[in-house]
């Protein structure tokens, strides 16, 4: 079993987070906190140094930008959405102590899901067409989670580089789709056409209207799938006993072996799930917002799943909250690209970037110093 | 297809695998130390946006090849502060890196050159030139008069940039180092037991960063290469998956630096068939693979042959090449023999790949090899493991 050995040691030092005399309080929430504040830190300085903008007003302007009005609020939270579901599906591979890079392309294969569910049939209401896209986007994402998943499971090939490359095939894919099969008749534009009336998701406009929101909103009732996907993750993993082996496996394969779990079960579950989540992003971006099948609709939110379950800590309510940081970055990073012109709209990367890096790889630099700290205190008291 | 189309194949597959074999070698030296490198991409690019900004600015493509390179490694001491002295995930590490590249570069490029991402265009002494070697021929023209042995040479040998003829040189300059030198020892002992390394009092930290240090001047080269040889400046995300072909041909090659050359030339090889054909029917497609399959079998045999001359080798070792160019060679031979009017030939030749599937070929034949259909591959045994002194 040299692969799966392979594997397993990949992650040494991911789970090592053995709260060395810290309490729960500073582990889930403390670090996690300073770890971002050091990535928004750096940015600053990247800001400040690199572009010559004045950090503090770019940080002042995407705050506004996102939580000013009714009209940034929509955005925000259509964007957390995205992220809620992309950034669960990461933390679920996280807990069998899988990387789970190719969001992006299990998103993206998923608008196809989207796209038969609302074109093929005729719904007499949104509410059954959301029931029939929520299926088809989870089971289309699983699907192209699936080889992965089972090439990791069976024959040990490194999970992370075949995600990856995965992404860069659905890519092609659906560009061969949305040329070839789901196509505007007498139309350039390389879209579906548009889906029925009677598929359209209710907006915040409609639901919420009494908030401020109008109609163009691209907040929809996806929105609150997202939380009950967020409840679902953490019923299945902190209150079932496939959790619980997912868990275990995680935690240690041979102990897990020995308590008679399967590897090939759990790594397939654990990333069809995965792939699942992933794939229901579909649901508030195709039938969502757009309307139809567009390209390059996932714009990214697969990849910041990483950084939303890292920063998450795996757990669905620090998911839930990342994802919120993240719809603010990229709702006020629009506006901040419109307000200062030398500011890239890549510099939410960059963001993103330093926050993996910072939460993620970094996470002993600042684990360290505080648990010394932490001792000190202890000593101190006693 | 003729025998010049061939050639040219064969020689465009060199020039696109020579940023996949530096990063190839790069990924070899941090691997067999023991630290994983997922951001062997990001650092390519950085390298490559770098290169090309600082060739741009001074008009000097070895300033901006300079430059490149510090850039690549600035990269890859951060991979170490991360993965070595805080002992952080080497997978984690590596994608925060690759997302740190593909914004900077962008966001880097917008502020100085305000092009939308890219720098300007590289001409003259910015860009790294063709170097006819001596008696070859350039222009195209010429070398069609050439015998066929001319038009290897003028067409294949000659005719690439500086840095095409240094990929190829680092391969055994890697060998030497890895299994002749001290460092090399030293560098492999701690990618597979770095206890043992500690315990003859030799620095693990020092060895690792080392290692790491050496990846990024060669992922330094690779970018350069991409942005001042391969084109003529830099275009956001130009990698396009390279450092992740590069690391699946890592485990392809089995963490070895002559087969790290057969499997960057491959996948040179397929892009080389997906930038040529953009519709292509199978029948031909299947043609072109089988006679590249009869190529590097035949590399292979010669290798071997030379290993078993020299007694370090069992004739067994010489199976597989040979089954692989028999098979390649009925296959090359048979299939453009197909009657393409009925049968077998008329359906393979009216199957037309579409572009998107030969756009999409070298990502999936990386999984494919990854899938382990071509031999099993043991990665160093201390791979990705953070080494803890006192345990």
């Amino acid at each position: 079993m040299a692969e799966s050995t392979y594997i397993e040691r990949l992650f040494q030092g991911f789970e090592r987070r053995t709260s060395g005399g810290m309490p729960l309080w500073a582990d889930v929430i403390l670090i996690p906190l300073v770890s971002v504040a050091l990535a928004l830190f750096a940015s600053g300085l990247v800001v400040y140094f690199i572009i010559g903008e004045n950090p503090f007003r770019a940080m002042s302007i995407m705050v506004n930008g996102a939580f000013g009005s009714a009209y940034g609020w929509g955005y925000t939270l259509f964007y957390t959405t995205n992220f809620i579901f992309t950034g669960l599906a990461v933390a679920v591979a996280f807990h069998a102590r899988l990387f789970n890079i190719g969001g992006e392309g299990q998103a993206y294969v998923a608008g196809i899901g989207a796209a038969i569910a609302c074109l093929l049939i005729p719904w007499p209401h949104w509410s059954l067409a959301l029931i029939a896209v929520t299926f088809l986007t989870g089971l289309f994402g699983a699907g192209w989670a699936a080889i992965p998943a089972y090439l990791q499971a069976k024959r040990g090939s490194h999970i992370v580089i075949t995600t990856i490359m995965f992404n860069f095939i659905a890519a092609s894919l659906m560009i061969y789709v949305l040329n070839n099969i789901f196509t505007i008749p007498g139309s350039a534009e390389t879209a579906s056409v548009r889906f029925p009336e009677a598929t359209h998701l209710p907006n915040a406009g409609a639901f919420a209207g009494f908030l401020g929101f109008r109609s163009s909103t691209p907040l929809n009732v996806s929105f609150f799938i997202a939380l009950l996907a967020a409840v679902g993750v953490w019923l299945l993993i902190w209150r079932t006993r496939l959790g619980y082996e997912i868990r275990a496996f995680g935690h240690s394969e041979t102990a897990a072996v020995y308590a008679g779990i399967s590897p090939v079960k759990i790594t397939m579950i654990a990333m069809l799930i995965s792939g699942g989540l992933s794939g229901l992003m579909a649901i508030n971006a195709v039938q969502g917002e757009s309307e139809q099948l567009r390209l390059d609709f996932v714009a990214g939110a697969g990849f910041v799943g990483i950084a939303v379950a890292l920063m998450g800590r795996s757990h669905p309510i620090g998911v839930c909250f990342a994802a919120l940081l993240f719809g603010m970055l990229y709702q006020g990073g629009a506006e901040l690209a419109f307000e200062m012109p030398a500011v890239s709209r890549e510099m939410i990367l960059v963001i993103q970037a330093l926050v993996i890096l910072f939460t993620g790889a970094l996470d002993n630099m600042v684990r360290m110093p505080m648990e010394k700290l932490f001792m000190s205190m202890r000593r101190g008291a006693s | 297809m003729d025998f010049m189309t061939i050639l040219q194949l064969s020689d465009s597959s060199l020039r696109l695998a020579t940023p996949l074999l530096l990063a190839c070698l790069a990924g070899l030296f941090s691997e067999r130390a023991g630290i994983f490198d997922i951001g062997l991409e990001g650092k390519m690019l950085a390298a490559a946006f770098f290169s090309a900004a600082f060739a741009f600015l001074s008009g000097n493509v070895w300033i901006g090849l300079g430059v490149g390179i510090l850039a690549s490694v600035a990269l890859s001491i951060l991979h170490g502060v991360a993965s070595i002295t805080f002992r952080g995930n080497q997978l984690i590490s590596g994608v925060a890196i690759n997302f740190l590249a593909a914004g900077l570069t962008v966001v880097i490029a917008q502020t100085w050159f305000s092009q939308g991402g890219r720098t300007p265009a590289l001409t003259g002494d910015a860009r790294f030139s063709e170097i006819v070697l001596p008696g070859a021929a350039s222009r195209i023209r010429d070398i069609a008069q050439q015998e066929p042995m001319g038009q290897v040479y003028s067409e294949l040998l000659s005719g690439h940039s500086i840095l095409v003829y240094i990929a190829l040189l680092i391969v055994p300059l890697t060998w030497w180092v890895l299994y002749r030198t001290r460092f090399g020892l030293r560098l492999r002992a701690v990618g597979e037991n770095p206890a043992a390394v500690d315990t003859a009092g030799i620095s693990v930290v020092g060895l690792r960063y080392a290692a790491v240090i050496i990846c990024g001047v060669l992922c330094g080269l690779a970018g350069a290469y991409l942005a001042t040889g391969l084109s003529a400046g830099f275009v956001k995300d130009m990698s396009a998956g390279r450092g992740f072909i590069a690391l699946a041909a890592l485990i392809f090659a089995k963490w070895r630096p002559w087969e790290a050359l057969g499997a960057c030339l491959l996948f040179g090889f397929l892009d080389a068939v997906g930038n040529r054909f953009q519709n292509i029917e199978l029948l031909t497609f299947l043609s072109l693979t089988f006679l590249f399959v009869v190529l590097i079998g035949g590399i292979m045999l010669i290798l071997r042959l030379v290993a078993l001359l020299r007694g370090k080798a069992s004739a067994g070792s010489l199976a597989i090449p040979a089954v692989t160019l028999i098979a390649g060679l009925v296959f090359a031979i048979g299939l453009p023999a197909l009657d393409t009017s009925q049968g077998l030939g008329a359906v393979l030749n009216a199957i037309v790949l579409p572009v998107q599937f030969m756009q999409a070929l070298p990502y999936i034949l990386t999984v494919v090899i990854l899938a382990g259909f071509v031999g099993r591959a043991i990665p160093p045994r201390a791979g990705g493991e953070p080494y803890v002194k006192e345990r």
